[in-house]
């Protein structure tokens, strides 16, 4: 069984995870995934790849706590186990000296373009990063951007740091600015991803975005995952997950979100009321947006 | 010992029935269906044979199991020796003895068949794997002296596990490696509980690793490392068995809708990840109301029972052919039929219809009737113009076949494949057009049946022993 070197909270509901995979890693591209189980009762969770370490052989996820699964995960101890870790799974982003080219996080999103930036930094590209997050305590990896990038803007939705709005007011102020962008990749909630991809759309500059529809087994096999693209259907484990953002059909993938929402919401009470489950009282407090505690 | 008694009065004795859960009661659990014969079932229903000296039968198997031979080992009540001779030739016979359409193979070749009912030989088949398993009677196989060759393994199913077991009692040096997190193929993914017990196929794989075989589960040949990584790092031989493992789809409007799975997920989510277990286990699965499953195969019979049992009002088989061309085995087609399975034949959907959430309400068929028979001999179905109507479902399962996935194919230069994308191996040897690369079940003949991919099996572990044996080229 994999061994999770150290499971950090780096956020309200934020955590980082390494994860002891040395052949793994040395297979593993930015902008692929792997998929994890915590447990044998678990689920499989698919979760990108945030950062590679190849002389120690780690791989880094970022995950955010939003339902049973990404809760367990939080319990998992510095030095402890996971059931497994299976990858890289997906095809590795699209890559090439383009000139200049940008990368745009939001939320969690922030954890998967690292790598993407650093893959286009090392193909001699100028690197744009923008990221944001709803605010400032949410906000993760300025540091590691910053270091890659060659310029950083770093946004919130409520301004307690940095530009005030959203990821993509800073590009559309970039691209009317003439900034000479020739490709853009975007991960973030689905939302985010829309509106990147219909403003960039305008500027006429190809723009990719990494799907990430409910998976199962991640090598093809089940056709959970799959999405509309240029009125085509891909299965995103296999064909993707990064696809044309101009060409994917953003309603079918939010709506297939929510497939299973309730039982998901069933299992996640059931969860947080277990009393011996290590949770933190962060974690123990969650709510669904939109939904007050009592 | 029981007498032997004369011939005449043999094919007096009635065909055994296999005592079952009844229908009632089975579409509430996941238990196995039927629950076995009893040792003096067994007994009696070995008596009905006949020990032909041309014993047609072997000749309906396709792994040759000297049929004659386990069933009188039988009738001398050595159970264990009985289930042994089958292990000669079909390293699986628990499996199949459940899962081989019998009814097809070896019993409808049986003499008795003509004029009476065929011996049932699958289910002496079950009876003897079972005793020798529950009693603890399974011997862990003797093993050769090390060759110092090692063999890699691509996939789990059937064909794998057949030829892991046949290349580590030669003494070579085996790893299995299996993209999901359990061993099994098909088997424990897609056949369910209630017609297959996980424990059995576990059963089996543990035999293998007790007898030296390595299994890396979670590892995803192709991308992990590469057929031609695997042999830099210094295997031997390979094998490929990865089976048929890419969904198709019908193709038609709504299909994105939620509430629409693919055989292969609603089957995966209920029996790998156990979704049927709400209580102990995560992985969620969609349980409708008025459930539609799409195709006339054993999958789309798995799927409809599953179906029933997570609690479904309707459950309906809607099939573009009529009874007679479907694929699935009688006993299962019976099976569905006892459950209360509602079988729409000669019906096709041509659209699906979802609520303001996105979640599939309806479906539109089409009535078809039969024309002239197509490429598979069977009547081509053709719509009837205007006979359009409309269903009301929660759950749509489309079960109408798989391709393989092309995975290793596209990340193996030079191995070659037929327009089907299935690999193409020399049919005597099962190598690929790499040498020391052999390939065998679904991948090769698309999706067949367990006894075939076995079968595979044994013969590639014939070929890459000898070609091992030869002094593979390093
Ligand atoms: C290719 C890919 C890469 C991903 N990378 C990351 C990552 O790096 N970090 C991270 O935190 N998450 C990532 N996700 C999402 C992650 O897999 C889900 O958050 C996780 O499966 C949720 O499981 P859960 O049991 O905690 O929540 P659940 O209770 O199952 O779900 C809670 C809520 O999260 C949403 N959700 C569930 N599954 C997904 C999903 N697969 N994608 C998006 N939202 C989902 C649902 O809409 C639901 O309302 C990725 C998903 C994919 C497909
Ligand atoms: C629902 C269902 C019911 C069936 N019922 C019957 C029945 O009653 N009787 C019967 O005889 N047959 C039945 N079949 C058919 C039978 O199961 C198959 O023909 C048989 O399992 C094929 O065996 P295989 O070894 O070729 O491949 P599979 O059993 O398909 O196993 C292939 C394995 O390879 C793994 N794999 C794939 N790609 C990779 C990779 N790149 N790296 C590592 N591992 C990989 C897969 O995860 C899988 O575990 C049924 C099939 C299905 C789907
Ligand atoms: S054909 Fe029938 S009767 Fe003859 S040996 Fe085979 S099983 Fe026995
Ligand atoms: S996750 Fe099963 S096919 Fe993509």
């Amino acid at each position: 069984m994999p061994r999770v070197v150290d499971n950090i909270q780096i956020g309200p509901l934020t955590w980082k995870m390494r994860v002891e995979v040395p052949r793994l890693v040395a297979k593993a591209k930015a902008g692929q995934f792997v998929i994890i189980r915590v447990n044998e009762q678990g689920e499989r969770v698919p979760m990108s790849i945030a950062g590679l370490d190849g002389e120690q052989g780690l791989l880094t996820v970022i995950y955010q706590v939003v339902g049973k699964t990404s809760a367990l995960m939080t319990t998992v101890e510095n030095g402890g186990e996971i059931s497994d870790c299976v990858g890289p799974l997906g095809l590795a982003s699209h890559v090439e000296n383009w000139g200049t080219a940008c990368v745009v996080g939001g939320g969690i999103g922030i954890a998967p373009v690292y790598p993407i930036a650093q893959a286009y930094k090392e193909a001699g590209n100028k690197v744009i990063s923008i990221i944001g997050a709803r605010s400032k305590d949410i906000l993760f990896y300025q540091k590691e951007h910053g270091e890659v990038a060659d310029e950083l803007y770093v946004c919130t939705d409520d301004g307690s740091e940095g530009h005030h709005g959203f990821v993509s007011d800073v590009l559309v102020k970039l691209l009317k600015d003439g900034a000479p962008i020739k490709m853009i990749m975007a991960i973030g909630p689905v939302p985010m991803m829309r509106v990147v991809a219909k403003v960039t759309k305008e500027f006429e500059v190809p723009t990719w975005v990494s799907l990430n529809p409910l998976m199962v087994d991640g090598t093809g096999m089940c056709g959970g995952c799959r999405v509309t693209v240029g009125g085509e259907t891909k299965f995103a484990c296999v064909d993707g997950p990064d696809f044309d953002g101009h060409l994917v059909d953003f309603d079918v993938l939010t709506s297939r979100l929510n497939a299973y929402k309730d039982q998901e919401r069933k299992a996640m009470k059931k969860l947080l009321e277990d009393p011996n489950c290590r949770l933190t009282k962060a974690v123990r407090e969650f709510t669904y947006p939109g939904e007050n505690k009592a | 010992m029981i007498e032997k008694i004369e011939k005449k009065e043999r094919m007096k004795i009635k065909r055994a029935e296999m005592p079952a859960q009844k229908p009632e009661d089975r579409v509430r659990n996941f238990n196995e269906v039927p629950f076995g014969l009893t040792a003096e079932q067994a007994i009696t229903e070995a008596a009905r044979c006949l020990e032909c000296k041309k014993a047609p039968c072997i000749d309906g198997c396709p792994v040759e199991v000297d049929i004659p031979g386990f069933i009188n080992l039988i009738l001398e009540k050595d159970f264990a020796g009985a289930a042994r001779k089958i292990k000669q030739t079909n390293s699986l016979p628990a499996v199949c003895g459940r899962v081989c359409p019998q009814e097809e193979q070896c019993e409808i070749k049986c003499v008795l068949a003509k004029k009476f009912k065929p011996v049932a030989i699958g289910h002496l088949e079950r009876f003897v794997a079972d005793y020798e398993r529950e009693n603890n009677l399974v011997q862990i196989p003797a093993v050769a002296a090390p060759t110092g060759k090692k063999v890699a393994i691509v996939g789990s199913g059937p064909a794998g596990l057949t030829v892991a077991g046949d290349l580590i009692k030669l003494g070579h040096d085996v790893t299995v490696f299996e993209a999901l997190h359990k061993p099994g193929g098909v088997l424990v993914y897609g056949i369910p509980e209630f017609r297959l017990p996980k424990n059995i196929v576990q059963a089996e794989c543990d035999v293998l690793k007790d007898t030296g075989v390595k299994f890396e589960n979670s590892t995803v040949i192709g991308k992990m490392e590469t057929i031609d990584e695997l042999f830099e790092m210094g295997f031997d031989a390979i094998f490929i068995g990865t089976g048929a493992g890419l969904p198709n789809f019908m193709g038609i409007p709504g299909e994105q809708l939620i509430g629409i799975y693919s055989a292969n997920e609603y089957l995966t989510r209920s029996n790998l990840m156990r979704a049927f277990d709400e209580n102990d286990y995560d992985t969620p699965i969609i349980r409708g109301k008025n459930v539609a499953v799409l195709g006339g195969g054993n999958t789309a019979m798995d799927a409809v029972r599953t179906s029933k049992r997570l609690g479904a009002d309707h459950s309906y088989i809607v099939y573009r052919r009529s009874e007679a061309e479907m694929p699935a085995r009688a006993e299962e087609i019976h099976h569905a039929m006892e459950e209360g399975i509602e079988f729409h034949m000669l019906t096709t959907p041509i659209k699906f219809i979802g609520d303001d959430q996105g979640r599939v309400v309806q479906m539109e068929c089409l009535n078809m009737e039969l024309g002239p028979p197509d490429d598979s001999g069977r009547r081509r179905p053709v719509p009837i113009e205007g006979s359009n109507f409309i269903m009301d479902v929660d759950l749509v399962v489309v079960a109408i076949g798989n391709s393989s996935n092309p995975l290793i194919q596209s990340t193996t230069p030079g191995l070659e494949t037929n327009r089907w994308g299935n690999i193409t191996v020399n049919p005597d040897t099962m190598q690929t057009s790499r040498p020391g690369v052999y390939a065998g079940g679904d991948i090769v003949t698309g999706g067949a049946t367990v006894i075939l991919a076995a079968g595979a099996g044994k013969k590639a572990a014939r070929a890459i022993h000898t070609y091992l044996s030869n002094g593979a080229p390093k």
